[in-house]
């Protein structure tokens, strides 16, 4: 706390239309998000899906740390940090499998898939200990919505729910594109890996300003009717939900086209068995309303972003190292919407995307761009003038203002200062 | 045709083809790549694996023909911002094996090692990889009616990959 301004250091490198360069170099700042942000806010890990059956088990992440998520035999869903309680050693080396327990290779440690010790060798040696508290270590709190699950290393502190707040409903829009009402994470993950700073990740997801200039190239040889979205006289919108999730919504744009499953480029003639299920689970009104409003483009803060089609999950590892894990969202009971998913999702993004090599570009020549020190700034204010609240009271503006960057930026400063 | 041609005639004008494509490739000749493609060609990087179904399961390329044309097309742009400035490449072709020259499809299985060095705005990259072809004569010439590019570490996070490898 600065006492002769009264101004913490984050209001001073956080102002309503502009922050600071140094937030996205300084590893000072960097380890303290982890601490406020990653190691505390409630963390996308990852889908029920990914362990469907008992002792199914899949290795995902909380930042730089390796967290196993494993269903056990009572079909509970635990996250489990991936260090053996004795000397640290990482007691699971596979991305995915069945295991009813993973044994430390180093002193031949045994944890059950719930994450107690359940043995170890040559136990005269520890006669007398209580093996219930050497338990592999696990995150704090777990909760899942629709299917998605999130931890918090916080013990008290919002609820998952509470968290989400305003947002949950593009999760709830998202699962009624399915004629089961579910989502299935089943297409396996492109790791796309870039020398940027994570919030370059975050803030580009919700940004409509940058398509019709970094994705020129695609757009303009691909015929694509995605540039026209975000143009100047595109009727969508952005969106600030509070706890730094932003949205851009494109459903005034799919509403005039008001042609079913226009949002994917596609129409109902091509997929007649999806068009069916969808009207037998939802009727014939309910239907055609979800299929012309399509799935939400939306950034569950900090790390998960739903995408139309597919669902990016970032992880930062350093202050300039971050990586997208990226797969195709896929919809129970939907399998020939799945396969057209899962095409779409190959061309445009990872590592040889379409759009997201010239994405992973920006973010990079950002990093690089802020190292030099002047103008010191980062200026947020588009849009700043014309922004207002919609029916539900949650700040919107032109799709391509900087609505969610400062929506962000206002969430973060209040995780980031002192209680 | 094949069966009269001797194994060292073939595999001269296997190892010819192969490093023409690579020329190809590092050079940024896109448009003379593509002719290297036949109508049916498939062009597939996987991730996670060598033996992954791409049908099922995420690849990080994996083009019809229709869609290599597509490839080429952005990168002709000149828009392409991951490849304007262009990466500059050289990449080393060995290990040349014909793995089946006579497969029931008529076409020749040929697999080879490349180790590519990028040099980008971002920094300098190595990537290693398993060829795996299945090329064809047509109209006398070899072409590529499959290439797959297995990247020795396709399951971890890998860096942005926006030249023809």
């Amino acid at each position: 706390m600065n006492i002769m301004t009264g101004a913490s250091p984050w209001e001073r490198l956080i102002r309503p239309d502009r922050v600071h360069g140094s937030l996205y170099t300084d590893p000072e700042i960097f380890e303290a998000e982890l601490k406020n942000i990653w190691y505390r806010t409630w963390v996308y890990v990852g889908h029920e899906s990914e362990v469907p059956n008992a002792n199914d088990y899949v290795v995902k992440s909380i930042g730089p740390q390796s967290v196993i998520m494993t269903r056990d035999e009572q079909g509970k869903v635990n996250l489990l940090l991936n260090r053996c309680s004795h000397r640290g050693n990482q007691v699971c080396s596979y991305e995915r499998g069945n295991a009813r327990s993973f044994t430390c290779p180093f002193h031949s440690w045994t944890f059950a898939n719930d994450g107690r010790l359940v043995g170890y060798a040559f136990p005269d040696g520890y006669e007398g200990q209580d093996k219930s508290q050497l338990a592999l270590g696990r995150v704090t709190r777990v909760e899942s919505y629709r299917g998605f699950v999130f931890g918090s290393f916080a013990a008290d502190g919002p609820t998952l729910k509470e968290h989400l707040g305003g947002a949950a409903e593009t999760i709830d829009r998202l699962v009624r594109t399915s004629p089961e009402g579910e989502v299935e994470i089943t297409a396996g993950f492109l790791k796309h890996r870039v020398k940027a700073n994570w919030k370059f990740i975050l803030e580009n997801e919700c940004d409509g300003y940058h398509p019709a200039f970094v994705h020129t190239s695609i757009f303009g040889v691909a015929d694509s009717m995605i540039g026209k979205l975000y143009g100047g006289a595109s009727t969508a919108l952005t969106r600030d939900y509070g706890n730094g999730h932003t949205e851009i919504d494109l459903r005034p744009e799919f509403r005039k086209r008001d042609a079913p499953m226009s949002w994917f480029g596609t129409s109902e003639d091509r997929l007649p068995d999806y068009t069916a299920r969808m009207k037998a689970a939802h009727g014939d009104t309910t239907a055609r309303e979800i299929m012309i409003d399509g799935t939400p483009h939306v950034m569950i803060f900090p790390n998960l972003f739903i995408a139309e089609i597919q669902m990016f999950v970032i992880q930062p590892l350093g202050v300039d190292d971050s990586v997208q894990h990226v797969t195709a969202l896929q919809f129970k009971g939907a399998p020939d919407l799945n396969r057209r998913l899962r095409q779409q999702t190959m061309g445009s993004v990872g590592p040889a995307g379409f759009l997201l090599a010239d994405d992973s570009e920006m973010y990079e020549r950002c990093h690089r761009g802020v190292l030099a020190r002047n103008p010191e700034w980062i200026f947020l204010g588009r849009g700043e003038k014309r922004e207002r609240q919609d029916e539900l009271g949650f700040t919107v503006g032109h799709v391509t203002d900087e609505v969610p960057s400062r929506g962000i930026w206002t969430h973060y400063r209040k995780l980031m200062e002192p209680d | 045709m094949l069966s009269r041609e001797s194994s060292a005639t073939l595999m001269s004008a296997i190892t010819a083809f192969l490093y023409r494509e690579a020329r190809l490739q590092d050079e940024h000749q896109y448009e003379a790549w593509e002719k290297l493609w036949t109508d049916d060609g498939v062009y597939w990087v996987p991730a996670n694996g060598a033996d992954i179904d791409p049908e099922r399961q995420m690849s990080i390329i994996y083009d019809n023909r229709s869609r290599i044309a597509l490839r080429v097309r952005q990168l002709m742009t000149g828009k392409h911002f991951t490849q304007t400035p262009q990466s500059n490449l050289r990449r080393l072709i060995s290990n040349v094996e014909l793995m089946d020259e006579q497969p029931d499809d008529g076409d020749i299985a040929v697999a080879s090692n490349s180790l590519i060095f990028e040099s980008s705005l971002r920094d300098d990259t190595l990537w290693a990889a398993r060829n795996e072809y299945r090329l064809r004569h047509v109209d006398g010439e070899l072409r590529m009616a499959s290439k797959k590019v297995i990247l020795v570490n396709n399951d971890k996070a890998i860096y942005t990959l926006s030249f023809l490898v």
